[in-house]
């Protein structure tokens, strides 16, 4: 089978897999950046609070999670949470073995390793705003709630998309990872094409030229986000 | 859960901390070298080896690790001519591969990392170093070399410390590091997470002690910052 062929959308073509693979990918990325998200604005707010207990809880997860090789924290989470789920059920009332689905544990894993990272991005996003602001919104008697949805949510967004950007490369890259736990996103289903035809190379290139679409495009997508979220606010002079 | 189980396994793991720390020192090393030649390309104001070197970072930086390991560990293999070049020697043991897939990557981090290193030195210095009749080289040596190195080094203790957790990879690669031999221990003994959990401690404390050596190296380098809030 010659390598047209072998990723061509025929009948013996691995083309359609690949591309269900890479989709694969893309759905795990960013449920994983979304729990990421929450986790670490979570553990900024904790940091921000001034509350000291939440606030070393909330430091201790991301060290913890920023210090361990992403591969441990797979398998790790891969093998814990049908643990935990399995004893949640035993404690139902439930009898015999509860797996979480490949697709929930690959996303919780980049998720709690993201979050560790946004943790840092939020905080600093955060505290990038400028102190009058909150000031004046307290002056004109917003309460914290309209605060936080006028003035605060908008300008921590706008701060943290260049570092939010960076974080979704690494979670997209991290995703592959998941490979290990059978589920078959781009990088495991290169990975039994290439197994399945003899042609490694064939297949592991064309896994990673779709890699290399997937960040490239979707940093094109982070810059025009950047250029919209930021067409307010005046330009430095050069 | 018994200490004598836990110390074995401990022993073991350790054991394996030469498998993981040899790949991560040689990569990192090769890295720098690899790293510093394509900065040089990438700045030196050569279009062809400008674009070579923006190629470069650009498909090593978004490609995941993983799949650039497997395809030198068992892409390049699958070729009967690579098997039978001079490189075959080197290219035949998973271990050169390992840290030639982690050398390669690293690069593509490190380069990006000297490139924003030397833009950060300021203009003034250049232009008083050129201004008092320093020769190219010597500038580089005095001048923009020690400064840049200084600004570099924030971002490039993040970038060792991710190789370290990067050499995790070479447990699919049949290498025995600290990851491979946990995962061993486990399918051997059934015992889920003990094994797992003193790895990560294991994985923690080094990237820990290679965090402090370089704040360390940091206070070191800047005297000057020391003495103002002494």
């Amino acid at each position: 089978m010659t390598w047209t062929t072998a990723l061509g959308f025929g009948e013996r073509g691995w083309g359609p897999a690949l591309l269900y693979g890479a989709v694969m990918t893309l759905f795990v990325s960013i449920a994983g950046l979304a729990i990421g998200a929450a986790l670490g604005s979570l553990v900024a707010w904790a940091k921000l609070s001034g509350v000291r207990v939440a606030g070393a809880i909330g430091e201790g997860y991301a060290a913890l999670f920023r210090g361990l090789p992403e591969l441990l924290v797979v398998y790790f989470v891969y093998f814990g949470s049908s643990a935990a789920l399995t004893g949640l059920y035993h404690l139902l009332g439930g009898e015999g073995f509860l797996g979480v689905p490949g697709l929930a544990a690959g996303a919780l894993a980049v998720g709690v390793i993201s979050g560790s990272y946004q943790a840092e991005v939020f905080r600093g996003a955060y505290l990038a705003i400028a102190k009058g602001e909150l000031e004046a919104a307290r002056a004109v008697g917003m309460g914290p709630w309209l605060m936080f949805t006028r003035i605060i949510g908008p300008q921590v967004l706008r701060f943290a998309l260049p570092g939010l950007g960076n974080l979704w490369q690494v979670a997209l890259k991290d995703s592959s990872l998941i490979s290990v736990t059978g589920l078959a996103e781009l990088m495991r289903t290169s990975q039994v094409a290439a197994g399945s035809t003899h042609q490694p190379f064939t297949f592991y290139v064309a896994g990673g030229v779709l890699y290399l679409a997937l960040t490239s495009i979707s940093d094109r997508v982070f810059e025009s986000a950047e250029a919209r979220a930021t067409r307010g606010m005046r330009r430095e002079a050069h | 859960m018994d200490i004598a189980f836990i110390w074995a396994t401990f022993l073991r793991l350790i054991a394996a901390l030469q498998v993981t720390l040899s790949v991560w020192a040689l990569s990192v090393f090769f890295g720098a070298f690899i790293a510093a030649g394509v900065t040089w390309m990438r700045v030196g104001g050569i279009r062809p080896l400008e674009w070579f070197a923006r190629a470069y970072i650009f498909v090593f930086r978004g490609a995941p690790l993983l799949i650039q390991l497997f395809i030198v560990y068992y892409g390049l293999s699958s070729f009967p001519a690579v098997r039978a070049s001079i490189f075959w020697p080197f290219l035949r043991d998973a271990f050169n591969c390992a840290t030639l897939s982690c050398a390669l990557c690293t690069a593509a981090y490190q380069s990006e990392i000297f490139r924003g290193a030397l833009a950060g030195v300021p203009n003034g210095q250049i232009e008083a170093a050129r201004a008092c009749g320093m020769s190219k080289s010597l500038l580089f040596r005095r001048i923009i070399f020690p400064i840049a190195l200084r600004q570099a080094l924030p971002a490039y203790s993040t970038e060792v410390i991710s190789m370290v957790k990067a050499t995790a990879l070479v447990s699919l690669v049949t290498l025995w590091d600290v990851m491979s031999v946990a995962l061993k221990i486990r399918n051997d003994t059934l015992v889920t997470y003990t094994p797992l959990l003193i790895a990560g401690a294991i994985y923690f404390v080094v990237n820990y002690m290679i965090a402090r050596a370089f704040i360390f190296i940091e206070q070191w380098l800047s005297p000057h910052l020391r003495a103002r809030s002494a």
